[in-house]
């Protein structure tokens, strides 16, 4: 089955970029570690989900580039066909000239009627070209106008004209010392309308990937483009082909349905979080050797301590005993946050992952109390190396990872709420205070939720 | 292609539009070394087909043939727009983009919005709609222009209420000189205030410009080049009042080194609309995170770097250097004190090989000194340009929604109260049609009421923050 992959705004097209560019290296730079036959599997696999082959040699990416300014879309066209590995359908693209101005009213109120007709006509052109169609991948930020307003828009068009299709949602969450000064408006905006009408999302937050650029990838001078190729490879650790428990012996062929049935049981929960490691500079790859015991010890402390990245893990954080009291740091004897989950998928690529043992993550103290803890953890796994890294262990998790952030974009976005702020900027273009408060309103239910978990 | 439309209006709007022409060409053909018309290009100069002589019809893609600006140039005297047209921007421009007069505007600002306004409307905006009409998608108009005067003054403002009816979602975008302190033109006080009633009302955001400032930077300049240091030799054509290797060719006037500063700044406040990078800031976007309430939209500007020395590689020191110059009084073009006052908002664009962490990096640092509005604690707006301006390896804009600019607002509204109160000089503006007393009681009330919003954000100022109570849900 087949993937669609919706890019929108600056940042959606930029990474969606960086994300064909993974998958393509990943398949031509290695014969990841496996054998021959295994090898091909994997190509045929990856192929199928994201490219399709037409009368060009070069594959093409199943995606519509979507943008209410040229320049984006112009340049990751043509830097894209001259890799000579991969290119974009020269049809699959859409964009005005003047932007959307960091507008979520802009894009969601005028863009998003003005050019529905377009936008959808080569969705379901590049969905017609799927011999089935497995769901649809959008890519956005939440801070700006476009991905995040059109975006939402979008989604929304996408669920009425797809209604049993899959939807996931990837979303930039901005860098918390401001790209965008109405970034928190937008994101509100944003965050309450997917919940609507997307399956998931998906969510990668720029201030954790600038760390693991800064601190894992030693990169001095970080630049938007180290930044995206993080999350490509993050995103391509999840989404190239594995085994999983459903389909035995043939590499899976529904990766978001498998997604969606293991980590979104119920509709209220819908936020995932997604660490993956090791993560390191390509050049000390050589030097490392990697065990699976010691992944699978650090990625489960990740996710009971809400580590962001794998250093700086507060070992401390241990799941709660039923009855017993909420643990307290040793040194300094506050109450240690544990983050409680409501399942998790663990993927692992690489050699002598089959007898990899993952007790502990299905450990029922992790989990809260209302699912069934078997139904709470899946794992999925492939013997073929993931972009040069011999061993590879990705998380995704449905999790109070994204609690904190979003109560803190909702608490900033109240604030400046109150006092008015800006409003009359949206308010021109057809989003009233209402819809604000219907905002606000949607996602402190959602912060709830977690919250008592 | 996505056009921005320039109006210089008036004597000082014409020197500075003519600056800007210059060095807008010469930043284009640095960047451009195949002369393909390309969509940087596009967004302020048309491709006409000379070949056969005349204007012919508009060439979109492939060579350059024949640039034309896209612009309005309107004086009510004759002699900056005919010398521009004699001058080696004469082939930039046609008579179909000029309108002109003989006898100025007398420093009366009644003259230009009224009567001038007036006999000229139909012919701005026929003129405005046939350049418009070469214009793909337009989006934003600028207007550079005195407030002292009559024609820059009057006329500009009228022209800003021309574009609103005209063409009401183009954003409009408004680069004022404020007279200064030592100003010779005595009506100045009346002229500036009735024109800034016109800026409050329709102008989505302004540019305050202050002379003494652009008098300071220049003798800045002048005093690092002159004094002999060694390591202190510069690259001519980074100097930002500088028009080396532009077209202009004559020897400079002293108003020239002032105005290619202010070129400069429009440069730099459009070069994200133009060229690519890895965060692009349209100018939508500026009015968009820069405007928290619809008055206030007055913005102060500061560039750094004023000139880069000839032979020095820059490490990552000096990039932060350019960081803390922008917050630094000495590169603001108007004199006010942003450190002291309150900032609602900050934007900062950025040129060249600067990344997202050095962005970081500054912010962090700065951030502790300046104070921000309570409810507008991490607001910063930044873009990244891949295309630094020429001579430099990078540069920064920074524009600042503060408090500051209001003493300058409250100084003019002095400025004015001193001569209305004894009625001085009102016969010359009042004899004019359409000119009434009303006209002066509304403008100071609106620049009254400006200052007034100004005031009750100050008085937030290290007051004691309590967040507002979050909503609470049912559980």
């Amino acid at each position: 089955m087949s993937i669609v992959t919706v890019q929108l705004g600056q940042c959606g097209n930029q990474i969606g970029h960086e994300v064909f560019n993974a998958i393509c290296g990943d398949v031509h730079g290695t014969h990841g570690l496996c054998s021959k036959k295994e090898n091909e599997s994997y190509h045929d696999a990856c192929k199928e989900r994201f490219f399709s082959e037409e009368e060009s040699e070069v594959p093409v990416a199943r995606a519509v580039l979507v943008d209410m300014e040229p320049k984006v879309i112009s340049q990751t066209l043509s830097i894209a066909a001259r890799s000579g590995y991969w290119k974009y359908d020269d049809r699959s693209h859409f964009c005005q000239k003047q932007g959307s101005g960091n507008n979520w009213a802009n894009g969601y109120s005028v863009h998003g009627p003005r050019h529905k007709e377009v936008i959808m006509n080569l969705i379901q052109k590049e969905a017609e070209k799927c011999d089935r169609l497995g769901g649809f991948f959008t890519m956005m930020s939440m801070a700006g106008g476009t991905g995040s307003g059109l975006g939402a828009f979008v989604t929304q068009c996408l669920r009425d004209a797809f209604p049993t299709s899959f939807i996931l949602n990837h979303v930039i969450w901005p860098y918390g010392t401001g790209e965008v000064i109405v970034q928190n408006y937008n994101s509100v905006l944003t965050l309450s309308h997917l919940y609507q009408s997307s399956d998931a999302l998906l969510v990668h937050e720029n201030d954790v990937i600038h760390k693991i650029c800064a601190q894992l990838m030693n990169i001095k001078q970080i630049s938007f483009r180290d930044v995206n190729q993080v999350i490509a490879h993050q995103l391509g650790s999840v989404f190239q082909p594995t085994y999983t428990a459903e389909s035995g012996l043939r590499y899976s062929r529904n990766p978001l349905g498998d997604l969606m049935e293991t980590l979104v049981p119920h509709p209220e929960f819908k936020m995932l979080g997604l660490r993956n490691i090791p993560q390191m500079p390509e050049n000390s790859l050589a030097y490392s050797t990697f065990s699976w015991p010691g992944l699978i010890k650090h990625l489960r402390q990740m996710l009971i301590a809400n580590a962001k990245m794998e250093e700086g893990i507060d070992w401390q954080v241990r799941p709660p005993h039923l009855g017993s009291s909420i643990p307290t740091s040793r040194s300094t004897n506050k109450p240690l946050h544990f983050n409680t989950s409501i399942a998790n998928l663990v993927i692992l690529r690489g050699k002598d992952m089959h007898n990899v043992d993952l007790g502990s993550f299905r450990d029922p103290s992790l989990y809260t109390s209302w699912l069934n803890p078997r139904d709470a953890f899946n794992a999925w796994k492939t013997p073929r190396a993931f972009n040069k890294y011999e061993k590879s262990a990705s998380l995704v998790s449905n999790s109070q990872f994204l609690l904190k952030p979003l109560d803190s974009v909702v608490g900033k976005a109240w604030n400046m709420f109150a006092s008015k702020a800006y409003i009359h900027q949206y308010t021109k273009f057809g989003i009233e205070e209402e819809d604000f408060l219907d905002s606000f309103t949607a996602l402190e239910q959602v912060i709830s939720s977690y919250t008592i978990l | 292609s996505l056009s921005l439309f320039p109006f210089a209006v008036g004597q000082c709007g014409n020197q500075v539009g003519c600056r800007f022409w210059d060095l807008a060409l010469r930043e284009h053909a640095a960047v451009n070394k195949k002369g393909i018309y390309d969509e940087a290009l596009s967004s302020f100069f048309r491709n006409v087909d000379t070949r056969s002589g005349g204007d012919g019809p508009d060439i979109y893609k492939g060579k350059i043939c024949s640039l034309k600006a896209r612009a309005l140039l309107i004086d009510m005297e004759e002699g900056v727009v005919n010398e521009i047209l004699q001058g080696p921007l004469r082939d930039v421009f046609d008579s179909k983009q000029l309108i002109t007069d003989v006898s100025g505007s007398g420093n009366n600002w009644a003259v230009g919005h009224k009567l001038y306004g007036y006999q000229y409307q139909e012919d701005i905006v026929e003129k405005l709609r046939k350049t418009a009409e070469h214009c793909d998608c337009l989006q934003c108009f600028f207007i550079i222009h005195s407030m002292g005067g009559g024609t820059g003054s009057g006329l500009g403002t009228f022209v800003l209420n021309l574009l609103e009816d005209e063409f009401p979602e183009v954003y409009r975008f408004v680069t004022s000189v404020y007279p200064s302190g030592e100003d010779d033109v005595i009506t100045s006080p009346y002229n500036s205030v009735l024109a800034m009633k016109e800026l409050n009302e329709h102008a989505d955001c302004v540019l305050p410009i202050e002379n003494e400032s652009l008098f300071d930077i220049v003798n800045k300049i002048n005093q690092m080049i002159n004094s002999g240091k060694p390591g202190s030799t510069v690259k001519q054509n980074s100097l930002v009042t500088s028009s080396a290797g532009s077209a202009k060719t004559v020897q400079e006037k002293p108003f020239d080194a002032m105005n290619n500063i202010v070129a400069n700044l429009l440069l730099n406040l459009t070069s994200s609309a133009r060229f690519e990078g890895s965060l692009n800031m349209d100018l939508n976007e500026i009015s968009m995170n820069l405007v928290p309430f619809p008055r206030l939209h007055y913005l102060v500007s500061s560039l750094t770097p004023l000139y880069t020395l000839a032979d020095v590689n820059v490490p990552s020191r000096r990039l932060d250097q350019m960081f803390s110059d922008a917050f630094s009084r000495d590169h603001q073009l108007i004199q006010a004190d942003p450190k002291h006052s309150l900032y609602l908002a900050c934007a900062l664009l950025v040129r060249g090989n600067v990344q997202v962490s050095d962005l970081r990096r500054n912010i962090e640092r700065l951030k502790p000194s300046l104070h921000f509005v309570s409810w507008n604690q991490e607001g910063w707006k930044t873009g990244l340009c891949s295309v630094p301006p020429v001579g430099h390896s990078h540069s920064l804009l920074a524009l600042a929604n503060n408090t500051c600019v209001k003493p300058t607002f409250i100084e003019l509204k002095d400025k004015f109260m001193k001569l209305y109160k004894k009625k001085a000089h009102l016969h010359h503006y009042l004899h004019i049609d359409g000119m009434e007393q009303s006209c002066f009681s509304e403008a100071i009330s609106s620049l009254s009421d400006l200052i007034e919003e100004y005031n009750e954000l100050d008085a937030t100022k290290g007051g004691p923050r309590t967040d507002p109570p979050r909503l609470k849900i049912a559980v």
